[in-house]
This record gives structure tokens, C-alpha cells and sequence, in this order.
């Protein structure tokens, strides 16, 4: 694994220079971007990949972290700032309710009600106007025109919650979590009470996705329901993004982040204004491609099936399947 | 008081289309375990075959029927066959594969309608479109009533089906006890893409009877595929009298909560009854039924 080790090295100084290196604030708005995806997919993903409760409805704590930030500036005339301490502990609270709702579910039931709990939030906070601003969403001054502190921001939140994550992973309320992904019950006859550990990674996972959506709100400027509330925008994306890159694994939602976002943003600048423009239209069409491919074909993402892209690659069909993980 | 009945009344009409959706969403659900969310885009699909029939031949809403009903269930065998069947035999991290892949699907539903029609609303004006029947004070919606009576032969049909010939026991059989169905001789491969291709063709008649009443964009599967869900857990999950009555349940709900909440909230209230179901009776209405 040693170069392995060596590319990440890399891949992580390239990271920490990149604004410096690259002078266009467009695609250090992308960078951004994508790093905000790499907390929400990893985020997604350990409570789905390591602890097998798929949340189709993540969109709930990213709204309600980004909601956090935006009312800070409307209701208590603080600056938005304030929102990255606040939206961590109010997404968890929020989390805490909608585990002891949704974890008396299993599979199919659980999946269905995470979804429509994002929903009730999202028509809650349309008809809330008093509270929201409804539909027309909250508009505040963003503190930096210069777009490299809000990626250092970014950056430093990415690393901090893929680290945190990874120390998760490896204590022992990781192998609890794999336990309950496995099989549930004989985790509870191991004495592992699945309730417990379910809410905690729960609240993990919320926490960070609830600073992304603070974050979102301090970056962007601009918030409003169906944006940071969206079903297909925010919920199924940060599924996307973990399972494209491969779900269950530490480095693998970074991966599927970058290459979702810089998928994305290809598509819909019609690949950069060489293609013509009704191209830029198929962007989520071409989504939809990617996700049937990735689950039909690749189904434990980049990072995942890593070993068996490389047998293809090489063509070397001698070398040992090594199993999964990185 | 007669607004009550009036909210009563149009609860249950459209309550009957959605027992539609919910019946082939609760077909799959049995069969196959999977929640198919790309059951509203499926019924998205069938409207925009209804609405080019109606706009380029001419053809009444009521009599593509004929046409949509077997396009839907040809494109949900397909599905069913080259899509979600591979998936079982795939060893996955995730054990929602099946589901995460009709997510894929009715994107790309949605988005090749969108590609071919744009964004733009479009409805089909019957000359009956705005018909209306007074008993009394109460009215009647025409083409509602003829949904809602169209519907209920189609609901009998499936009845028939599913409970005097061999294939439709087959699909019982298979949603019993897969194996044992293997066992006895069921081609469970076929009988898996024939539920799947069934349940299109339910959501594709639905999406056809809807369309002299409603309007037509790419997006309007997503909300179909949400009240389907609800309709389905509401109901129980795989039963096919409890999705009748879940339709009927939602339809009411949904009018009721228009008229005396909020219009804005019409979809909420519909969400709200389906977290209750869940905590409270996870069963759903089948449980009080003991079908």
C-alpha cells in the first residue's frame, strides 16, 4: 500500500495549493463545491455504508443546518458564522427525533420514512413563512468576495469530518456499526443495543451534513425550500456521490464527490461551451445513465471495485482479488 | 354541510385513480420486495403517449388505453429484465440496490420526456374536460366519474386475474414464498418481469385517465411516486385490497386537508398520515382488514 500512500500525499497537497495555483474563481467555486460534497457524501455514507440504514432523505439535516445559518442573520441579527457553531448541535436534535421515528424501521420502511420526513420539512418550511420567509428563501451578505477563504473553509471541514469519520470507523463503535449493517439481530443478541448505535451514527452523520448546509448557506448567500430541502438535489445526490465512489469506504464519497460535482458542472456548461448548448440540458439524464451503470456494473463504486478496475485496466487476469477497503 | 360532501365526493373520485398507482406499486412491493420509485415517471411516460395520441391523431384520452396500457408494460418487462433481475445476483454493500436503481430509472424517464416534450405544461381539452353532473347541490366532475368508473372495472379485472387464472396465482404464490414457489414449477424470472410490466400498465392507465383533468410536465411523476408510496404503506405492504382502500384514504385526506387546512399543504397532510402509519400501525389498513 505504500504508493498508494504516496498519491494521497499528493492528492492532498495538490488540494491545500490549489486557490494559490489556480487563479479562476470558477473553478475554485467547483472545488468548493465538491469539497462540501465529500462532508455530505462521507457523511451519508457512514451511516448508510458502515451502518446499513440507507437515509434517502439527507436533504433534511442539510436544510435544517443551513436554515440554522440563514435564521441566525434573519431572527437574532447575528452574522451567519455563528450558524457553523449552531447547525451542528440544531441538525442533531433534529436527527434525535427522526431516529426514534425512522429506527423502529427496518429496509424498505426505513428508507421510505427518512424520505418523507425530508418532505414534511420541506413543505414545512414552504408554509412556515413567518418563520422561512416561504418560497421567496433568505438573502444575506456574503462576508468574503474572495472566494479562496471560503475554500480553506471547505477544505479544512472536509478534512476534519473524513478524519473524524476514519477515528469512528476504526474505535469500536465502528466494528458495532458494521455489525448492525450486517445483520441486526445477531448484533442484538451480541449485546449491542442497535437502537443506541443507530442514533449515534445518525448524529454524527447529521452533524456534519448540518455544518455543510450552514456552510452552504455562508457560501452561496442565498437559501431557499426546495433548494437545500431538494429530493433529487441534495438527498439522492449525497447517495450518488457515496455509491459512485464507493459506499463503505473511507475515501470513497471524496472520490465520488469530486467526480460527481466535475460531472455535473461539464454537463452544464456544455462541456465547457465546446459542445452546443442544448447539450447542457442533459446533464441530469446523464446522471441517471451513471447511476444505472454504476449499479448494474460497478456496484461497490471507484473506490470500492478499485481492484477489479485495475484487472480490467492491466488485463492481468493472475492477480489475486484482494477484498474491499482501503 | 355541503361542502363537506362536496370535498367528500371528489376525495373519493380521485381517490380511485389513486388506488390505481398504489395497485401496481403494491404488486411490485409484493413480488419483489423493492419500492419502485419510478412508478410516477412510468405513469409520466404513459400520459405523454396519451397526450401525442390525442395531439398529432386525434385520438380520444379514453381509447389509448389500448395503446399506453401495453407500451407501459412492455417497458416494465423490460426494466424488470435487463435492469433490476441482474441486481440479485450482484453481492452489494448497500441492500437497496434494486431501489437505488428505479431512482436511476425515473431520472432518465424523466429527464428523455423532458428532452423530447421541454418543460412546458400541457393538457389535453376534451370537449367533456370541464363537464359537470349535479345530483342536488353536490357535482359531479364527468370525466372524474368516468376515471374513477373505468378504474374500478380495471381493479376488478386484476381481481379476476390474479385470483381465478394459473398465472395470477403464480404471482401469489411467488409473493408468498418465493422458493417454494421456484419449487413448484413457477418460472419466478417471468413472473417477476410480468408483475413489474403489470404494475406499469396500472400506473400507465391511471397516468391516461388522469390526463383530461390534470396537466402534463416531466416532473409530475415525483409527487405520483410519493402519494404511491404512501398509498402502499398505508395500505400495507403488498396488499392489493389495502392499497384499494389507501387510494380511497389519501384521496379524501388530501381533498379534506385542501379544503379545511390549506391548499399549500394538501401534500403534507398526506405525508404526515404516512409517518403516523408507519409508527403507529406499521401494518397499514390490512391489519384491520385480515385480507
Amino acid at each position: 500500500m505504500k504508493p498508494n500512500h504516496w498519491s494521497k500525499i499528493i492528492i492532498v497537497l495538490f488540494l491545500a495549493i490549489f486557490p494559490l495555483i489556480v487563479p479562476s474563481d470558477y473553478y475554485r467555486h467547483i472545488f468548493i463545491l465538491a469539497l462540501m460534497w465529500v462532508v455530505i457524501g462521507s457523511s451519508w455514507n457512514l451511516l448508510a455504508g458502515y451502518t446499513g440504514q440507507v437515509s434517502f432523505g439527507h436533504a433534511a439535516f442539510f436544510g435544517v443546518g443551513a436554515y440554522t445559518a440563514g435564521l441566525c442573520v434573519t431572527k437574532l441579527h447575528i452574522s451567519a458564522w455563528w450558524g457553523m457553531l449552531l447547525a451542528g448541535p440544531v441538525s442533531m436534535v433534529v436527527a434525535f427525533f427522526i431516529g426514534c421515528i425512522c429506527f423502529r424501521l427496518r429496509g424498505p420502511y426505513f428508507n421510505l420514512a427518512t424520505l418523507a420526513i425530508a418532505e414534511i420539512l420541506r413543505l414545512t418550511a414552504i408554509v412556515w413563512r413567518d418563520l422561512t420567509e416561504g418560497m421567496q428563501g433568505i438573502l444575506i451578505m456574503r462576508t468574503f468576495r474572495n472566494k479562496t477563504y471560503y475554500y480553506y473553509f471547505a477544505l479544512i471541514l472536509a478534512a476534519a469530518c473524513i478524519y473524524a469519520i476514519y477515528r469512528v470507523i476504526r474505535s469500536k463503535w465502528g466494528y458495532y456499526f458494521v455489525a448492525i449493517r450486517e445483520d441486526q439481530d445477531a448484533a442484538e443478541s451480541m449485546g449491542i443495543s442497535s437502537f443506541r448505535y443507530k442514533t449515534f451514527s445518525l448524529l454524527i452523520s447529521s452533524f456534519f451534513t448540518g455544518l455543510a448546509g450552514a456552510f452552504y448557506m455562508n457560501y452561496m448567500g442565498f437559501i431557499d425550500p426546495e433548494v437545500v430541502f431538494s429530493l433529487y438535489f441534495i438527498s439522492i445526490m449525497a447517495i450518488l456521490v457515496a455509491i459512485i465512489g464507493g459506499a463503505g469506504t473511507i475515501w470513497g464519497p471524496a472520490v465520488g464527490a469530486f467526480i460527481m460535482v466535475l460531472l455535473q458542472e461539464t454537463f452544464r456548461s456544455s462541456f465547457f461551451g465546446l459542445f452546443p448548448k442544448w447539450v447542457s440540458q442533459a446533464h441530469v439524464l446523464v446522471f441517471g445513465l451513471l447511476v444505472i451503470f454504476v449499479i448494474r456494473y460497478m456496484t461497490n463504486g471507484i473506490v470500492g471495485d478499485w481492484v477489479k478496475i485495475q484487472r480490467l485496466w492491466s488485463k492481468n487476469k493472475e492477480q489475486p482479488l484482494a477484498s474491499t477497503g482501503s | 354541510m355541503d361542502v363537506f360532501i362536496q370535498t367528500l365526493v371528489s376525495g373519493i373520485l380521485i381517490g380511485g385513480i389513486y388506488a390505481l398507482v398504489g395497485l401496481g406499486m403494491t404488486l411490485i412491493m409484493g413480488v419483489m420486495r423493492i419500492i419502485n420509485l419510478a412508478h410516477g415517471q412510468l405513469m409520466m411516460v404513459a400520459m405523454y403517449i396519451t397526450f401525442v395520441l390525442y395531439e398529432y391523431l386525434n385520438i380520444d384520452p379514453y381509447f389509448s388505453l389500448l395503446v399506453s396500457m401495453p407500451a407501459l408494460f412492455l417497458l416494465g418487462v423490460l426494466i424488470q429484465k435487463y435492469l433490476l433481475n441482474p441486481l440479485l445476483r450482484i453481492e452489494s454493500i448497500i441492500p437497496q440496490n434494486q431501489i437505488l436503481m428505479t431512482v436511476g430509472v425515473a431520472m432518465v424517464l424523466t429527464e428523455v420526456m423532458r428532452f423530447i416534450f421541454h418543460s412546458d405544461y400541457k393538457s389535453v381539452k376534451t370537449p367533456y374536460s370541464s363537464a359537470v353532473l349535479y345530483i342536488s347541490s353536490i357535482a359531479f366532475n364527468f370525466p372524474m366519474l368516468i376515471a374513477f368508473g373505468i378504474a374500478m372495472i380495471l381493479t376488478a379485472g386484476l381481481f379476476f386475474f390474479l385470483l381465478k387464472t394459473d398465472t395470477g396465482k403464480s404471482v401469489r404464490a411467488t409473493a408468498q414464498n418465493k422458493d417454494a414457489a421456484l419449487l413448484l414449477g413457477v418460472n419466478a424470472e417471468w413472473i417477476t418481469q410480468l408483475t413489474y410490466g403489470l404494475g406499469a400498465a396500472l400506473a400507465a392507465a391511471a397516468g391516461t385517465l388522469l390526463l383530461p383533468i390534470y396537466y402534463l410536465y416531466p416532473d409530475v411523476g415525483g409527487p405520483f411516486t410519493l402519494k404511491a408510496f404512501i398509498i402502499t404503506v398505508l395500505g400495507g405492504l403488498g396488499s392489493t385490497v389495502g392499497a384499494i382502500m389507501g387510494g380511497l384514504v389519501l384521496g379524501v385526506a388530501e381533498s379534506l386537508g385542501a379544503t379545511y387546512i390549506s391548499m399549500a399543504l394538501k401534500d403534507a397532510v398526506g405525508m404526515v398520515i404516512f409517518v403516523l402509519v408507519l409508527v403507529f400501525m406499521p401494518g397499514g389498513l390490512k391489519t384491520l382488514t385480515k385480507v
